[in-house]
C-alpha cells in the first residue's frame, strides 16, 4: 500500500494536496488517496473498477458520475453506532482512516454468487411487485426478506447516534442555490445591493463546473475568477457562504431546508460541536442555479464498469488528476463532450476514437480534436459495450440522421473506457418541489423549469443555458432582479459583460436510445436506470401492457425509484416511453421530483428534539419531593405525575393496594397540581359557562362549586371538571390534566367567533397554583392541625364549598371536592409554596399515617365510585346519557347549550347505544384487561357479535375483588346478565353486568 | 411550512404558532331546537372542500390566542388575505344572503 498504487493518478495537476496522503479502506482493502479527493476519485486513482452489484441482476457496476447523480457507487461508511448507509462515493470527501464498504454484492462485489446464479433478474420483470409477490399473498414476507438482502440497501445503525445535530432558523433576502458560474454571479450581484444573501452549494468548494474547467473568464483562468468572487462575497457582512450544504427541499411560502455537513469530511463523528446542521430558511427571493446533469447514452451493456459520463471523466482528470482508464472511446451527440477526449489526450493517454452520432461535424472543438490526431467518426454511435467486470471494447455502427436506425455494418474497437454524452438535463428538482410543471424544449433537448409558483427564478444551466458566458450573464440578471424584488436598488458599479474563450458549438443531436441490430426486447440489456436495473425493454413492455401515463410507467417499472431518484435515467426513460407510445416527449410529460434532492440524515431533521427534549416535560412544584421518595412516573400529557410510591421491595399492586386502603381507612394525600385551571372573568361569565356546560351556573353562589360536563356540538363528552364561583363575575374552571389547552382554545373559539357580544375573559392559571388533595375519613383532623382561620365543620364548610384561609401560615384556597368519594380538601397555594405546604400537610398527617398516593390509586378509588375519566371511559363517541349521567344535563336552560340539539338526534336516541356499566368477574381475583372486547355468547363462531369493551379495570383492595367499567350495548337495561371477554391468549373470562358504582352507592362518605 | 400574517399581531409568523380551525363563516343556528335532524346535521358535519380558494379559520395558539380568517388557495397554498373574525373577505366574496357572516 503506497502512493504508487494509484495507477490512474496523473503526475501533476488537480485540486488535490499531494503532500497530504490519506489512507482508507474499501471492502477491507487498504488504499491511499490525497486530501481533496472524494472517495470515488480515490477509488478510480487506485484502479478500482467494480464498486457495486446491481439491484435485480447482480451485475458488476462501476463509478459513472462525479456528484449527486451517481447511481452505482453507493457505499456504507464506517461501522458501529456512527455508520452511515447509502452514501454516494462521489460525494464523500476522503479523510484519514475512512472505511467504506459496498452495500451490495455477496460475499463481495468482485465475486458475487447471486450474479452467478442470475436467478433474481428472471424473477423480476417490470411490475414485479404486482406480478410476482401478490400471489400467493402470504409469501410476501418471505419475498420481502430475500429482496431486501439482495437489493443492496445499506444497513441502518442499531445503536444510538453518538453525534449531535443542530437546527437553525434563518431569514434572508436572496437565497442562491448552487455556487457555479450562474450562482456566484447572482450572489455577487445581489450582495452588492446590500441584500442579505445566503449562497449554498453541496460541494466542498464553490465554483461548480468551473473547478474542472479549462476556460477563462475575462482573460483570467476560471478558477481565478471563482477565487476573486468568493473573496468579494466574504467581504460582505450580509452574506453567508455555506459550502458542503445541500438545499434538499423547497417548501411552501419560500421555505427551504439546507443540510450543512460540518464535520463529515474529517471523520465519521464530529470532534467538536454538531456533526450537521439543518438550516430552515425563509427567503424573500430564491435563485435556483443548481446546474445540469449530463445525460448518458443508452446502448447495450452500457452498465459495464468503465462506461462513464463524459463530463465526469473530464472532472476526474482536471479536478482530481485521476484518469480512469488507458484507452478512451467517446460516444457523443454534441460538441461539448469533445473536451473530454482532448483532456484525455492531453493527459497522455490514448483516445481510440470519438464517435459522434451527427452525420456532419465541424467547429472549433472538433478541429482541435482532429489537430491532436484524435480519430473522429461521425454518423456513428456505440451500440454495445464489451466486457464483464471492465470494458474491453465497444461495438460501433453507423446510424441515420434521426438516430432511429442503424444504416451499416457494426465494427469493434478496443478500449477500456467508454465516455458517453447525450447532452444535458437541467437540475430542475427544486423548482419542481414548488409545484412548477416542467416543460419540454425541443431545441434545448431538455425539460426546463416551469412557471414559478413561488418567489424564485432559475438561472444558468439549471435554466437550460448551455454557454458559460450565458450562465454568467443570466446569473447577473436574475441576481439583480431578485435583490430588486426583495427591495434593494441596483448597485452602481455592477460588472456587465463577461468574455469567455468558449468555442462556438453546433447543434446537438437528440438521441435517447441507441438502436441495436436486434430489437429492443431481444437486444442485450440497454440500461436506463442503473440503480434499479430498469432497461429500455422494460419501459417498452410497460407501454405495451397499457401503462401510458408516465407516472404509471414509472411505478410499474420502478424507474427513478432509487435513492438517486433517477437523476441520470429519467429523461431517457421518458423519451423511450414517448417513442413506444408514438407521442412526443412534451405529450408524455415528466414525473415530478419531490424532496429530498439527496438523502438527508434523520439526525439533522430531529436536531436536539430527541431524548428528554423530544417533548417538554412539565413538573409540579412538589416534583422533587416525589423523586426523593421513590415515585414511579406516569406521563399525563406533558406532565410527569407520580404513578405510585413503592416502599422497600413492594411490587406495583402491593403499593397500590396499600395506598387505596390508607385513603379509605385513614387519610391519603395526592399531588393534584396538574389539573387544568382557567380563570374566567367578566359580566357575562356565568352566562358563557352555562352555554358551554350542560348544567347551569347562573345561580351558583360565591363560595360554591359545581361539577359540569362539556360537550362538543355533536353531543359527545369532551371534558369535565368543577367550576367555582370566586366572586361576582369571577369563576375558576378546572379541566382535565390533558384537556387544559384544548378547553381554553374551545372557550376562546366560541367567545371570539359566535358570542363576541358576551363580555368574558379567560386566563390559564394552571401553573400558578400547587394543589395537594387531602382525602379520607381523617382529612378534617389533618387540615385542622394546620388551619385555624376556617370553620371546618360540615355545616359551615360543606361538600362542594370552597373557602379562603391560611394553611401553615400560607394564604390558601380550600375546595371540598372529591374524586375518591371520601371527605376531601383540595388545598391550593401559590405554586412556589407547593413543596412547603406538601411537607406541612405530611407532618400534620403523621399521626394518622397519612399516605402519599399516585395516579394509579386515584384511578382505582374513582373507579370504585364509578366516576369516569374523560378520555379513558369516554372516547369522543359517548353522550352523558350513555355514561349514565343524565343528571348532569339541565332540562330548562333558556339557551340551547353546546351539544344539546345533538342529544335529540335520532342516532343519539337509538336503542343499543353503548352504555357505561360495571363488570364483576366470575372469578373475583381475575382482573380483566382494559380494552377487552365483550360478547354475549362465548360459543358463537367468528366473527362474534361485539357488544362493547372494557374501559377501566383494576383490583380493588377495599372490596376484595376486581372491578371494571365497560361500555356495553344497551348495558343499563342488562344489569345482572353475564357477558364474556375472549382474550388474545385464548382464555374467555365471564363477568356479570353490575352498577358502575361499586362503593358507597349513597355517596355518604364525602358528605361527612 | 406556511408563513401566515396574523391580522391581530400584524406580523408574518411561522405556521408552528398557529393551528387550523376549519371552514370559516359557519354560523351557529340561532335556534337549534327547531331544526330538523338533516338541517342540524348539515351545520354539524358538512364542510366545503374546494379545489381553489377557501375561506378558513386559523387560531394563533402560540401567539395572541385569537382566531382569524384566511382566504387560501388549496392548490398552491397561497394565502391571499387574512382578516378578523366578523369581517368579510375581499377575495372570492361570500354570497350576500342571510345574516352577517362571522
Amino acid at each position: 500500500m503506497t502512493t504508487a498504487d494509484q495507477v490512474n493518478r496523473l503526475e501533476s495537476g488537480g485540486r488535490i494536496h499531494r503532500e497530504k496522503p490519506l489512507s482508507f479502506t474499501f471492502d477491507g482493502k487498504k488504499m491511499i488517496g490525497y486530501e481533496g479527493d472524494t472517495l470515488a476519485s480515490a477509488l478510480l486513482a487506485n484502479g478500482v473498477s467494480v464498486v457495486a452489484r446491481s439491484f435485480k441482476y447482480s451485475r458488476p457496476r462501476g463509478i459513472v458520475g462525479h456528484g449527486a447523480e451517481e447511481p452505482n457507487a453507493i457505499i456504507q461508511l464506517g461501522e458501529g453506532n456512527a455508520t452511515v448507509p447509502n452514501l454516494r462515493a462521489t460525494q464523500v470527501e476522503l479523510y484519514e482512516g475512512l472505511q467504506a464498504t459496498a452495500v451490495s454484492g455477496w460475499p463481495n462485489v468482485e465475486f458475487d454468487l447471486m450474479g452467478l446464479i442470475g436467478i433474481f433478474g428472471r424473477l423480476m420483470p417490470p411490475g414485479f411487485y404486482y406480478k410476482t409477490f401478490m400471489r400467493p399473498q402470504r409469501l410476501w414476507m418471505t419475498y420481502e426478506h430475500i429482496i431486501r438482502k439482495a437489493a443492496g440497501l445499506g444497513k441502518a445503525p442499531t445503536e444510538a447516534d453518538p453525534d449531535s445535530y443542530d437546527k437553525l432558523n434563518q431569514h434572508c433576502d436572496v437565497l442562491v442555490v448552487g455556487a457555479g458560474p450562474a450562482g456566484l454571479a447572482a450572489a455577487l450581484t445581489a450582495a452588492r445591493t446590500g441584500a442579505r444573501v445566503i449562497i449554498a452549494d453541496e460541494q466542498q468548494g464553490f465554483g461548480g463546473s468551473l473547478l474542472a474547467s479549462v476556460l477563462s473568464i475575462n482573460a483570467q483562468p476560471a478558477a481565478g475568477w471563482v477565487a476573486d468572487t468568493i473573496d468579494e462575497l466574504k467581504s460582505f457582512d450580509s452574506v453567508q457562504l455555506l459550502p458542503r450544504s445541500t438545499v434538499f427541499g423547497y417548501y411552501d411560502h419560500n421555505f427551504l431546508a439546507i443540510l450543512e455537513r460540518r464535520s463529515d469530511h474529517v471523520g465519521l463523528t464530529a470532534i467538536t460541536g454538531s456533526r450537521q446542521r439543518l438550516h430552515r430558511v425563509r427567503a424573500k427571493q430564491v435563485v435556483l442555479a443548481t446546474g445540469a446533469i449530463e445525460r448518458p447514452l443508452v446502448f447495450a451493456h452500457n452498465d459495464v464498469p468503465g462506461v462513464m459520463l463524459a463530463s465526469s471523466v473530464s472532472t476526474y482528470i482536471q479536478r482530481y488528476a485521476v484518469i480512469p482508464g488507458r484507452t478512451l472511446l467517446l460516444s457523443t451527440t454534441n460538441d461539448g463532450a469533445y473536451q473530454t477526449a482532448i483532456d484525455w489526450h492531453q493527459a497522455g493517454r490514448h483516445v481510440a476514437a470519438i464517435v459522434d452520432s451527427r452525420p456532419q461535424v465541424n467547429g472549433p472543438l472538433i478541429e482541435t480534436a482532429k489537430q491532436l490526431g484524435i480519430h473522429v467518426i461521425s454518423g456513428h454511435a456505440v451500440i454495445e459495450a464489451l466486457g464483464k467486470k471492465r470494458v474491453t471494447g465497444a461495438i460501433i455502427a453507423p446510424i441515420n440522421s434521426t438516430g432511429a436506425a442503424l444504416t451499416g455494418t457494426p465494427k469493434t474497437l478496443s478500449c477500456d473506457l467508454i465516455a458517453s454524452s447525450g447532452g444535458w438535463s437541467p437540475a430542475i428538482h427544486l423548482s419542481s418541489h414548488t409545484g412548477a410543471k416542467p416543460y419540454w424544449d425541443d431545441k434545448k433537448i431538455a425539460f426546463l423549469p416551469g412557471n414559478s409558483r413561488q418567489q424564485e427564478q432559475s438561472a444558468g444551466s439549471a435554466n437550460g443555458c448551455w454557454t458559460l458566458q450565458g450562465c454568467l450573464q443570466e446569473g447577473i440578471e436574475v441576481g439583480a432582479a431578485a435583490a430588486q424584488k426583495a427591495g434593494f436598488s441596483p448597485a452602481v458599479d455592477q460588472p456587465v459583460d463577461f468574455h469567455c474563450n468558449e468555442p462556438l458549438q453546433q447543434s446537438p443531436h437528440a438521441l435517447f436510445l441507441v438502436p441495436h441490430p436486434k430489437s429492443t426486447s431481444r437486444a442485450p440489456s440497454q440500461f436506463v436506470d442503473l440503480q434499479l436495473d430498469v432497461t429500455a425493454a422494460a419501459i417498452e413492455l410497460a407501454a405495451r401492457e397499457g401503462y401510458e401515463s408516465v407516472e404509471h410507467a414509472k411505478r410499474y417499472t420502478a424507474m427513478g425509484f432509487g435513492t438517486d431518484q433517477g437523476k441520470l435515467g429519467n429523461i431517457n426513460g421518458i423519451a423511450i416511453l414517448a417513442n413506444a407510445l408514438g407521442q412526443t416527449i412534451s405529450e408524455t410529460g415528466t414525473t415530478m421530483f419531490r424532496p429530498a434532492y439527496t438523502p438527508t440524515t434523520f439526525g439533522a431533521i430531529a436536531g436536539r428534539d430527541i431524548g428528554a427534549l423530544f417533548d417538554p416535560e412539565r413538573y409540579t412544584a412538589m416534583h422533587r419531593w416525589h423523586q426523593e421518595h421513590g415515585a414511579t412516573w406516569e406521563n399525563v400529557g406533558q406532565w410527569k405525575r407520580p404513578w405510585y410510591f413503592p416502599q422497600q421491595s413492594e411490587h406495583m399492586h402491593e403499593a397500590v393496594n396499600r395506598e387505596c386502603l390508607a385513603v379509605r381507612n385513614s387519610v391519603g394525600i395526592l399531588d393534584a397540581s396538574t389539573l387544568g385551571k382557567i380563570d374566567i372573568q367578566g359580566p357575562d361569565a356565568a352566562e358563557f359557562i352555562t352555554r358551554i356546560y350542560t348544567n347551569s351556573y347562573l345561580k351558583l353562589a360565591i363560595g360554591k362549586c359545581r361539577y359540569g360536563v362539556m360537550l362538543k356540538e355533536d353531543g359527545m363528552i369532551f371534558d369535565d371538571g368543577v367550576t367555582a364561583c370566586l366572586a361576582e363575575n369571577h369563576y375558576l374552571m378546572f379541566t382535565t390534566t390533558g384537556g387544559a389547552a384544548g378547553v381554553l382554545a374551545w372557550l376562546e373559539l366560541w367567545q371570539q367567533t359566535e358570542w363576541p357580544d358576551l363580555q368574558v375573559y379567560f386566563t390559564s392559571v394552571t401553573d400558578h397554583w400547587a394543589t395537594a388533595t387531602v382525602t379520607g375519613p381523617n382529612a378534617r383532623k389533618v387540615i385542622a392541625k394546620v388551619c385555624d382561620d376556617i370553620d371546618l365543620s360540615n355545616d359551615n364548610f360543606a361538600f362542594m364549598d370552597w373557602r379562603d384561609g391560611t394553611v401553615a401560615e400560607i394564604k390558601a384556597r380550600l375546595f371540598r371536592i372529591s374524586f375518591t368519594g371520601e371527605l376531601s380538601y383540595e388545598v391550593n397555594v401559590p405554586a412556589h409554596y407547593g413543596r412547603f405546604i406538601w411537607e406541612k400537610l405530611l407532618e400534620a398527617g403523621k399521626e394518622f399515617d397519612i399516605t402519599p398516593y399516585g395516579t394509579e390509586t386515584m384511578h382505582v378509588l374513582r373507579a370504585e365510585k364509578g366516576f369516569i375519566i374523560v378520555g379513558q371511559d369516554t372516547d369522543g363517541s359517548v353522550t352523558p346519557h350513555d355514561m349514565n349521567m343524565s343528571w348532569v344535563i339541565a332540562k330548562n336552560k333558556t339557551f340551547s347549550f353546546l351539544g344539546k340539539r345533538s342529544l335529540e338526534r335520532s342516532d343519539s336516541l337509538r336503542d343499543q347505544r353503548k352504555q357505561l356499566v360495571g363488570l364483576k368477574t366470575r372469578e373475583p381475583q381475575q382482573v380483566l384487561p382494559e380494552g377487552a372486547q365483550i360478547v354475549n355468547d362465548q360459543n358463537q363462531l367468528l366473527p362474534m357479535a361485539m357488544q362493547g369493551h372494557v374501559t377501566s379495570s383494576y383490583y380493588s383492595a377495599n372490596l376484595g375483588h376486581s372491578i371494571a367499567l365497560a361500555v356495553v350495548k344497551g348495558g343499563l337495561n342488562r344489569l345482572g346478565e353475564t357477558v364474556y371477554c375472549p382474550l388474545a391468549d385464548g382464555r374467555i373470562l365471564a363477568a356479570e353486568i353490575v352498577s358502575s358504582v361499586f362503593y358507597d352507592p349513597e355517596g355518604a362518605r364525602q358528605h361527612v | 411550512m406556511l408563513h401566515i400574517y396574523c391580522p391581530h399581531c400584524q406580523q408574518h409568523r411561522e405556521e408552528d404558532e398557529f393551528s387550523y380551525s376549519g371552514e370559516a363563516h359557519i354560523q351557529r343556528p340561532s335556534n337549534p331546537e327547531i331544526l330538523t335532524d338533516k338541517d342540524w346535521g348539515d351545520y354539524l358535519f358538512f364542510r366545503k372542500n374546494p379545489r381553489g380558494l377557501h375561506h378558513e379559520m386559523w387560531y394563533h395558539a402560540a401567539g395572541c390566542r385569537r382566531y382569524f380568517n384566511a382566504t387560501r388557495d388549496t392548490v398552491s397554498y397561497e394565502i391571499m388575505e387574512t382578516y378578523p373574525v366578523g369581517t368579510r373577505p375581499q377575495i372570492a366574496p361570500l354570497p350576500t344572503i342571510g345574516d352577517d357572516a362571522t
